[in-house]
Parts: C-alpha cells; structure tokens; sequence
C-alpha cells in the first residue's frame, strides 16, 4: 500500500484504487474512534455497577457485625421483687452493674448514671427482664449477658464516629469516649457476628433492627404470588400456545398480556387499593394483598417464558404422541409439557425474582408501615424486604445508612441465589433438539 | 376456622377420585369395555367437585368480610352515626373490629360492644353456614359424579371439557386483570372530576394538593393542576434518556460488530445484573452517593444545586435505563439481514462504515421502538424518584433544581391514607389514570414501530 501512495504524483488524475488508498487512513482512523466509544460506554456501564456494588459493600458490611458489652449483673430483690414481675428496675440494676465497672463514675449524680445508662442498647433490660421472668430464681443472684450497646458507642467502636472531630460536633463527647475505652480495655466490649439482623424484627432503635418482619412478609408473599400465578400463567400459556385458535379473542388475550407486561408497576399498586383493599376488603399492608398484586405482574412474564418453553419442543414430539392414539390433551399434558418443565421454572423464577425486588405497588397497599414483630400468617400485617430498605433508608438515625446497605446486600443476595438456581436449571436439564 | 372447608373438600376431591375409579374398575373387571381410562373416571369426578366448589368458597370468603361490616354497621342503634362523615363511619367500624378481637382501650359505649359481639356472632355464624355449604354441595356433586359412571361413559372428554375451560378461564385473567385496571382508575378518576374541574386539572399550573383540617381553614382548597408535575416527569425523563441513550446505545454497537466473542460474553450478564437490580436499590444509591456528588461538584463551580436535584434521579434513571436501550438496539442490529451487511463490505466501506451507514439506518425504526420503551419506563418508574426527587411541583425545567413527577405524587399522596372520599387521595388516582394513558399509547406506538420493522426483514 505505501508503495501505491509514494509513487510519483503525474499529472495523471488519480485511479480510484489510489483515492481509496488515501482516504483508508482517515476511515480506518474513524472506525477505531468509533470502537474507542463503543468501549468507553461499555467502561461507563461497568464503572456504575461497580460504584453501586462497591458502595454498598463499603457502608453495608459493618452492620454484619454488632458491638457488643459483656456484663454482670446483679439482680437486685429490692429492685425486682419477685412478686412485682414482669415489672421491676431491670433499667437500674443494669446502671447499677455498669457504675461498678467504671470506677471513679459518680453514680449517685443522676444525669450521669443516665448518661451512662445510655451506653446500653434500650433492648438490654428486656432481654434482662425476659430472662428473670422465665426464671425467677435468678433474683438474688449475678447474671452474666452480653447485649448490645446502644448506636452511637456502636459506630464509636466501628470507627464511624472520628474521634479527632471536635467535641461539639461530635454525638459522643469526650467523658463518654473514656467510659467506653475503660470498658474496652477490660474485655467487655466484643464485635461479633450481628445476628440480630436476621433474628429481629423492626425497631426504631437501629442496634436492635432486624430484618425476620421483612425476610418472612417478604416470604408469603412470594409464596402467595407464586401458588396463584404459577398455575395460572402455565394453564394460559398453554392454551394460547397449543388450543386457542386464530381468532379476534386470542389476539385481543396476547394484546393484553404484552400492554400488561409494560403497565407501570404504582399503576398495578392503584388496582390493589382499590380493588382489593377497597371494594374486596381486604385487611391493609397484609403480604397476601402484596403477593395478589405481584401475581397479576408476574403472570405476563410467566406466560412469555412458558410459551417460549412450549414452542421449544419439537412437533415431532407431538406428531408420535398424536400417531400413537394419544388426545390432544395427553399430549400436551404427558410429553410436551414435562418437557417444557425447566425452561417454564426457569422463567418462573425469573419473574419471582424480579416480584421480590418490587416496592411501588406494595408501598401502596401499606406495607411499608412500622412493625414489630414478624407475621405469622400471610393476613397479619407486614413489611417486605424492599419496603424494609425504603423505610430504613427513609429514617434519620446515622445507624441506619449501614443497615439499609446490609439490606440491600441481603436482598441482592437472594436474587443472586434465585437467578443461580435458574441459570443451573436450564443448564443441567434444557435439552437440545 | 378458615382452614376447615378446604379440608372438607380436599377430603371430597380425594374421595370422589376414589370412589369413581374403583366403580370404574368393578365395570371394567365384570368384563365390560370402558369408554375411557379408569382414572379418567376418577379425575372427573375430582375436578367436578374441585371447581364449583373451590369457587363458591373463595367467592364467600371475599364477600364474606364487607358484608358483614355492612350488617353490622346497619344494625348499630339510630343516631349514633349521625354527623360522621365516611372516614368517621370507617373509625368506628375499626373500633369495633378491634372491641371484637378483645384489645379494648378505655371504656368503649355500649352499642359499640353490642354491636362488637353481634359482629363475632355474625362471623361464627357465616363460617358455620360455610362449612354446612360446602359439605352439602360436595355430597351431591359426588353423588351426581358417581352416577355419571358408565361403561360408555366419556369420562375423558368430560375432564378434558372441564380442562379447557380452566386453561379459557387463566387466559381471561389478563383480560379482567386489565379491565380491572381501567374500571377502578377511571371510577375514583370521575369521583375525583365531581369535585375538581377537569379542565382546573388538565390545564392548572399549581398542584397543591392540601385538604382542610378544619372547615373554616382558609386557603386550604388545595390546587390540582397537574402541568407542573408532568413537566417534572418530563425534565426527570429527558435527564434519564441523555444518559442511558448514547451509552446503550454505542455498547449495543461495539457489541455487535467489533466486540471479541469472549468480552461479549462478558459483558451481556454484567449488563443483566444491571437490568435485574431492584429499583429501590437505584434509590439508595442515588442518595446515598450520586446525589452528594453532584451537589459538591455543582457547588465547587459555585452553582446552586438542590440536594434533591433532578440530575440525580434522572442520571440513576439513565443508569437503570442503560441495559434496556443497549439489548433492545442489540436485537434491532442482529435483525438486520446478513445481505445487507455483506454488501456494505463487498462495496469496499469499513466495518465502521458499514455501522454508520448500512445497519444504523436499517435498524434505526426498531431502536426508536425501544428508545419508546424506555421513555414509557422512565415516566413509570417510580423508587427512584420516590426516594431521590423533590415533592414540591415546580413549573421549571432547570434540572439542578428539585422537581416532582407523576409517580411520586401517587405515592405521597395514597402513602398513609385510607379513605377515599377527599380529593387529595381521589387526584392520586386522576394522576395514575393519565400515567396508565400515556404509558400505554407510547407502549403501543413502540410495540407497532418495532413489530412493523421486524416483519420488513422477515
């Protein structure tokens, strides 16, 4: 080529051949401006994830772990007198305990053995409380617990809280911060494996928050959705897909199906109020409310997938049955449809994954209201793990920016699972024709 | 209680099965040729009591509850009601509903205790009728089934009759399910234009959506012009496609032509996670990081940006929108006939030229589909900008400042709320008609452009 474009210029005109020569720089030069873009668009998509990941990681990963203060208590009969259970000064008795291990802390001067009091979770003297009641014989004696310590002596010990800011600006002040470390060179304090986040329900206090109310309102929904679209979505794809015949109303069916896909999900959420809650009376923020709602957003995409599935089978599958006696029916049902099995499962689980992560329509339905306990039935009310998040990311304690990232991470968690579960469902039992 | 009539029947279901396939069986040992399958047999009669029967309880359960709030609310003593609007009637209906259950707080009257007990009575009474309902209706479909056994018998066909109609009835599902959505918006939607003009909605430039507290509250009207809303959906959207549309777009192009086998198959899952992280996800993100940022950046060039500024959510919405526009224009670029590419190249252009002019153009309808999908998308979505943009309706379009959209007013508004009486809940539903409106004539406009292509190429 450079012996094309360094021959001697004439004053012939130019072959085209040399034109094309001379213009394949620049157009080559073009295409790879145009890759270096396709590149760094592709670059800009995987630095957002990457932020997004690494973001959460980076706030979430502390509320795995809680702080913790191991201390003995003396349980007081002057205070808790055993006829006076379950109520008593389970509250003082923990001052009390806590005044012996800070020597030099006058006690006696109430707003400091308040101020002290503070350094304990609010949860410590129920679990105190809980543990006499269940065992009254505990009165007169030392009891050792290990409970958590309340959210600013938390973020104190995990580093959130700098102890180089200025006192004035800072939620722990200095006499506290000595407390703490004469607690922490005794070996009180310990950093284990948080499993109230798991075991707890909700709470306003955010050492105590747990996610069980969100993890189990979050569970029957899902179970709701799945029993009522699961055989739904399979009995309409299959009609559509093999019986229906090629009429207005089949079309009009498949129209509905592909707009309801593409409805805004706060739009299914206005349904359920009205509908549900409204004319059906139905109890509010109940997770079998929510799951109604999902299973009328999850059925589109359980149909598309099974339809997929169904089309996937080879007619000549369906030929042999039909040339064997077998009905219509039976062949569907006996050999195109156990055939079909991984790639429907496959699409069901996809769309229950995208129904866990969704928060609009049963942010309207209630379930974003402030709970306590955990559901037992999937008529009691509840939270589900994404409302969890939008309620936690809502509230204004410093505590709980790292539990909504360790949600988050608990919730991205499980889809990861889900979607695992289906990659290895179509992998190990998808056939090829 | 309720556990009780689905016992019974899956014992009836259980025991027609039996019952018929074994006479099924005694026809077919006595030497006698069955029309059908001796399980056929036993399947229809499982399914003729399953069906009705399943239906009638789920039917009564429904109902059961409504009417007997309105039993009870009709019988309480005459006056005691008066002077209460609906929001009042439903508090005392909750009190009720709570002296019932035994949490009692204070000292309720006693008409309210009279009337609690009666409620329980009428509960006791419908689960009852329930139960003697269900067992009733079994017997005689099982008994009817069991007559119905006959050597010539088409069990088969009847099972495979009652099949269909099951597999009829799922498919309707959408349809009702559709129905439903437009019944219920547009019968809060026309309770909503009794009280508010429609024309003070379409063409209003405040929305203020406040109710009175008290009735000689002045300046408490509230005002419900939905203009300032929409145009924040739409400055929040434009945001959102300025990020997501060139970046999903050039992927979708360095993916189809230039991206080595292996990089591809890389990066089509990483944009699939990000295609299947929840919303609400997006949401935190967008306040705990993405918004922060913009506003130092903002202030470090001395601008004033608001800490819930509309470049936030609508770049986290562009973020959330990347892997949609860049799998959609994927798909549009491979629909493009192998022809037409390998005449680009036989004319002598570059792979890059053959991008820019052969397959960019040629696929050019199909990603204008899904860049309409996307449009609908955004004005949808609703976590995002629930957690990220601002609540108060501006009529601006600078996007460093805080505006709402449609669907954080819908949330705000029902967020809370039970009754449905006043306006403020009643515009949450005028604003979800319009937004079901424009998303679904957008949704069919891109679903015709995109089907339309693909047919010229097939």
């Amino acid at each position: 080529m450079t012996d094309i474009t360094n021959a001697p210029a004439g004053p012939r005109k130019a072959t085209s051949t040399e034109l094309v020569a001379a213009s394949l720089k620049r157009r080559r030069r073009k295409q790879m401006r145009l890759q270096w873009i396709g590149l760094g668009a592709i670059s800009i998509a995987f630095l957002m994830l990457f932020i997004l990941v690494a973001s959460l990681v980076s706030t979430g990963w502390q509320a795995f772990t809680q702080t913790h203060l191991t201390l003995e208590v003396y349980v007081d009969p002057e205070e808790i007198p055993e006829e006076r259970l379950p109520r008593g000064g389970f509250d003082d008795a923990l001052a009390a305990s806590l005044g012996q291990m800070l020597p030099g802390v006058d006690m006696s001067d109430r707003a400091t053995a308040r101020a002290v009091e503070g350094i304990l979770s609010n949860g410590a003297q129920f679990e105190l409380r809980d543990r006499v009641v269940s065992d009254p014989s505990l009165i007169g004696q030392s009891v050792t617990m290990t409970v958590p310590v309340s959210d600013p002596y938390d973020q104190l010990n995990k580093g959130l809280i700098e102890r180089a800011t200025p006192e004035v600006n800072r939620r722990v002040k200095d006499n506290e911060i000595a407390w703490f470390d004469t607690l922490a060179e005794n070996g009180a304090i310990s950093k284990p494996f948080n499993f109230g986040l798991f075991a707890n329900a909700d709470s306003r206090f955010p050492e105590l928050a747990g996610l069980k109310g969100a993890l189990v309102g979050s569970f029957w929904a899902l179970l709701t959705c799945f029993v009522i679209s699961f055989p739904l979505g399979i009995g309409a794809a299959i009609y559509l897909e093999e019986f229906a015949p090629k009429n207005k109303l089949s079309d009009f069916i498949e129209v509905n199906i592909n707009n309801l896909a593409a409805v805004p999900s706060v739009v299914f959420g206005l349904l359920a109020l009205a509908v549900f809650i409204g004319w059906f009376g139905l109890p509010r923020s109940a997770p079998f409310v929510g799951g109604l709602t999902l299973a009328l957003m999850t059925m589109p995409t359980i149909i598309i997938a099974t339809r997929a599935a169904l089309k996937a089978v080879p007619p000549s599958i369906r030929e042999a049955a039909l040339g064997l006696g077998a009905s219509k029916q039976q062949v569907v049902f006996q050999h195109v449809l156990p055939l079909a099995m991984p790639g429907i499962l496959t699409g069901t689980i996809i769309g229950l994954a995208q129904a866990l992560g969704e928060t609009a329509p049963l942010l309207l339905i209630g379930m974003n209201a402030f709970i306590t306990s955990a559901a037992s039935s999937p008529f009691d009310s509840s939270t589900a793990l994404p409302t969890q998040i939008f309620i936690w990311a809502d509230s204004p304690e410093r505590g709980f920016v790292s539990r909504t990232s360790a949600a988050i991470l608990v919730l991205l968690g499980f889809l990861v699972m889900m979607n695992a579960v289906a990659i290895y469902l179509r992998q190990k039992f998808e056939r090829k024709w | 209680m309720t556990a009780l009539p689905f016992l019974l029947l899956i014992l009836a279901v259980v025991a027609g099965y039996v019952v018929n396939r074994r006479a099924a069986r005694l026809i077919r040992d006595g030497g006698n040729r069955l029309h059908s399958m001796t399980s056929y047999h036993g399947i229809f009669s499982a399914l003729l009591i399953l069906v009705p029967v399943l239906t009638f309880t789920l039917l009564w359960l429904v109902f059961q509850g409504p009417i007997i709030d309105r039993i009870t609310m009709a019988s309480l003593p005459e006056g005691v009601l008066d002077g209460l609007d609906s929001g009042g009637v439903q508090l005392v209906l909750a009190e009720i509903k709570s002296v019932s259950r035994g949490q009692v707080f204070g000292t309720p009257e006693d008409w309210k205790i009279a009337a609690a007990d009666r409620f329980v009575m009428l509960h006791d009474r419908a689960d009852w009728w329930l139960v003697v309902a269900v067992c009733i209706l079994s017997l005689g479909l099982l008994a009817f089934a069991r007559s119905r056994v006959a050597a010539d018998f088409r069990a088969r066909q009847g099972v495979e009759g009652i099949v269909s109609g099951l597999m009829i009835f799922c498919s309707t599902v959408a349809i009702f399910t559709t129905v439903g959505i437009i019944v219920s918006l547009s019968y809060e939607t026309m309770r909503f234009f009794d009280r508010v003009p429609v024309a003070d909605f379409l063409f209003g430039l405040n929305w203020e959506p406040q109710i009175p507290l008290r009735e000689d509250q002045i300046a408490a009207e509230g005002a419900f012009g939905w203009l300032p809303v929409i145009l924040g959906t739409i400055v929040i959207t434009v945001v959102a496609l300025i990020v997501a549309v060139p970046v999903g777009l050039f992927s979708a192009i360095y993916l189809n032509e230039f991206a080595p086998k292996r990089l591809r198959s890389v990066v089509k899952p990483v944009l699939e996670i990000l295609a299947g992280v929840p919303t609400v996800v997006y949401g935190f993100f967008a306040i705990l990081v993405v918004a922060p940022a913009i506003r130092n950046f903002g202030q470090s060039l001395g601008l004033d940006v608001a800490p819930n500024t509309a470049l936030a959510a609508g770049g986290v919405m562009g973020i959330m929108l990347i892997p949609f526009i860049s799998s959609f224009a994927d798909d549009a670029l491979s629909a493009v006939p192998q022809a037409m590419r390998d005449g680009a190249l036989g004319l002598g252009s570059t792979r890059g030229e053959m991008m820019t002019t052969v397959l960019f153009p040629a696929a050019l309808p199909g990603i204008v589909g899904g860049v309409l999908l996307a449009v609908s998308r955004a004005i949808g979505e609703t976590m995002i900008v629930v957690m990220a943009a601002g609540l108060m309706a501006k009529m601006t379009i600078n996007p460093l400042d805080s505006v709402t959209t449609v669907t954080v007013q819908i949330v705000t508004l029902l967020i809370g709320d039970t009754s449905f009486d006043n306006p403020k809940t009643l515009a949450a539903f005028a604003l979800g008609m319009m937004l079901f409106l424009v998303t679904l004539i957008i949704n069919i406009f891109a679903l015709r452009i995109v089907r339309k292509y693909r047919e010229a190429y097939d």
